[in-house]
């Protein structure tokens, strides 16, 4: 069962009954989903959720759904590897990548999106929509089959063709808008006070943004329940980023694991950190800013979450980097050539701020640190450019073979 | 001049259920005014007490988010369409 109490606005603390709602009417601020932590208490024990599925829905007392009525395509419980090679090269001696590319539509969406679709049903919406720089949309459309429901996705004309195909091949209805998501975001918030429609990530967002506070329950779990020292979070909106944490403290709160606080990073790319620009300014108010980076997934310039990142990064004294955009690809390579995980462009820049905060300092070599990977690199192919320099044409002849092998560079 | 205003669903308890308004004034600030004088109580919904926009109330004047303007001082034109969005609307990656 679930054991949600109301809807609490994050801004003024006012109350509202459990419904798709995502605006404080007072203070236009955004409701968050309370619990009864009481009862989840009383509940919930490590062996209970190791005894669960090797899904996300292990975590379910901590989420606003009946897990009876789960929409579940297999998403979360995502590898945790210790990634000795990379560490190595960095200098880290526990360096661990979270590989959340490999959900069923290979990233971290399908968390929030399950959560969503299932409270879609629960409230009897019929049109699942939502508004997105890619990741999103393939997610909303694979779970929308799933669960009968029609789905609408409105995105950026520019976005990557694999991110298009990824969603078009669930039958969804595709609508590309004449912007950037900045612009397409602003038209679908109109739109929702039009069309009775579970927007998932408008009316529907205080359900949605819970599903990703199980990324922090599985690094934990997976660590042996324990926190990390560090976290390096992408961030786009900066909801990840702060629930992650939530989903840290609320281990925390629980007694699951002790008491032990890591820094929480924010990784954003040159070309869109509006987030972690405020932060280096000392400011809570974000001023939005006309994305232009290759990391298409975190291109959103007027980031809803921004100034609840900001209160994670000062609360866990992490820091905010900005990853410069002609180290994304190379970052991605990296990654790839030592741990075997192909990432997209956003997956680039964390690895690159991580890179960054060794360079700095800023992490240790003994200490544990998570680098979360949230969408896999298939996805983000023409930002790769031609990969050619390890590639040569060949005969099917053994002459012809001997003379091309000694053409490799490396 | 006139212009009309885009009244979202969370304000709508305070403008009778109206879903646009028409408006005077030559910027957002007098905007906000004239709005007020049409529905008393609408203009502490979306503005401090110092007459700052509240944090999670963006503007946007023909699509165009006013902090890439001149803000609350951003001028207006007869026929300009301005939309009151609440911040947390959407934006996750």
């Amino acid at each position: 069962m679930s054991y949600v109490l109301n809807l609490i606005c994050r801004e003024c603390g006012a109350e509202y009954p459990t419904q798709p709602l995502n605006v404080c009417e007072f203070c236009f601020g955004p409701l968050e989903v309370q619990y009864d932590f009481d009862q989840i208490k009383n509940k919930v024990s490590r062996k209970t959720i190791s005894n669960g599925p090797n899904s996300m829905w292990r975590y379910s007392q901590f989420l606003p759904v009946d897990i009876e009525n789960s929409i579940d395509i297999g998403t979360g419980f995502t590898p945790l590897i210790h990634a000795k090679n990379l560490g190595k090269q960095l200098g880290l001696d526990y360096l661990y990548i979270k590989n959340d590319s490999v959900n069923p539509t290979f990233s971290f969406k399908d968390r929030p999106v399950a959560i969503t679709t299932s409270k879609a049903l629960e409230f009897g919406f019929e049109v699942l929509a939502c508004v997105s720089t890619g990741n999103l949309m393939g997610s909303v459309a694979a779970h929308g089959s799933k669960a009968n429901l029609d789905t609408y996705v409105f995105y950026p004309q520019d976005l990557e063709v694999s991110k298009i195909f990824g969603a078009a091949v669930y039958g969804s209805k595709m609508i590309a808008i004449e912007g950037n998501y900045d612009d397409a975001n602003r038209f679908c918030s109109e739109l929702s006070d039009i069309y009775p429609w579970a927007f998932v990530n408008i009316n529907m967002r205080p359900f949605y943004a819970e599903g990703s506070k199980t990324l922090g329950y599985e690094i934990v779990e997976q660590l042996g329940w324990k926190a990390p020292d560090h976290c390096v979070v992408p961030g786009a909106s900066g909801e990840l980023h702060t629930k992650v944490w939530k989903g840290i403290q609320e281990f925390i709160d629980c007694e699951l694991i002790e008491n032990s606080i890591p820094k929480m990073h924010l990784a954003q790319p040159e070309g869109c950190s509006p987030i972690s620009s405020a932060f280096k300014s000392k400011s809570r108010q974000i001023q939005p800013v006309k994305p232009s980076t290759i990391a298409k997934s975190l291109a959103i310039g007027n980031p809803a979450s921004g100034p609840f990142s900001i209160d994670v990064l000062n609360q866990t004294h992490g820091s905010a980097e900005i990853a410069a955009e002609d180290t994304i690809i190379d970052s991605i390579k990296l990654l790839a050539e030592t741990e075997g995980i192909f990432t997209e462009t956003a997956g680039g820049v964390v690895i690159s701020s991580l890179k960054e905060l060794v360079t700095k300092g800023k992490i240790k070599k003994d200490e544990t640190v998570v680098a979360f990977i949230t969408g896999n690199g298939l996805k983000t192919l023409e930002s790769m450019g031609e990969i050619k320099e390890n590639t040569v044409s060949c005969m099917p002849n053994i002459s012809s073979f001997d003379r091309v092998k000694s053409n490799f560079k490396f | 001049m006139s212009a009309t205003v885009r009244i979202p669903t969370p304000l709508r308890k305070v403008t009778n259920g109206a879903d646009k308004a028409s408006v005077e004034g030559n910027s957002i600030a007098e905007v906000i005014d004239s709005l007020e004088n049409t529905f008393p109580g609408i203009k502490k919904r979306i503005c401090e007490e110092s007459g700052e926009l509240r944090s999670f109330v963006n503007v946007f004047v023909n699509g165009e988010d006013i902090r890439f303007s001149d803000g609350i001082n951003t001028s207006i034109s007869s026929g300009d369409e301005i939309s009151l969005v609440p911040a947390v609307a959407g934006g996750k990656d």
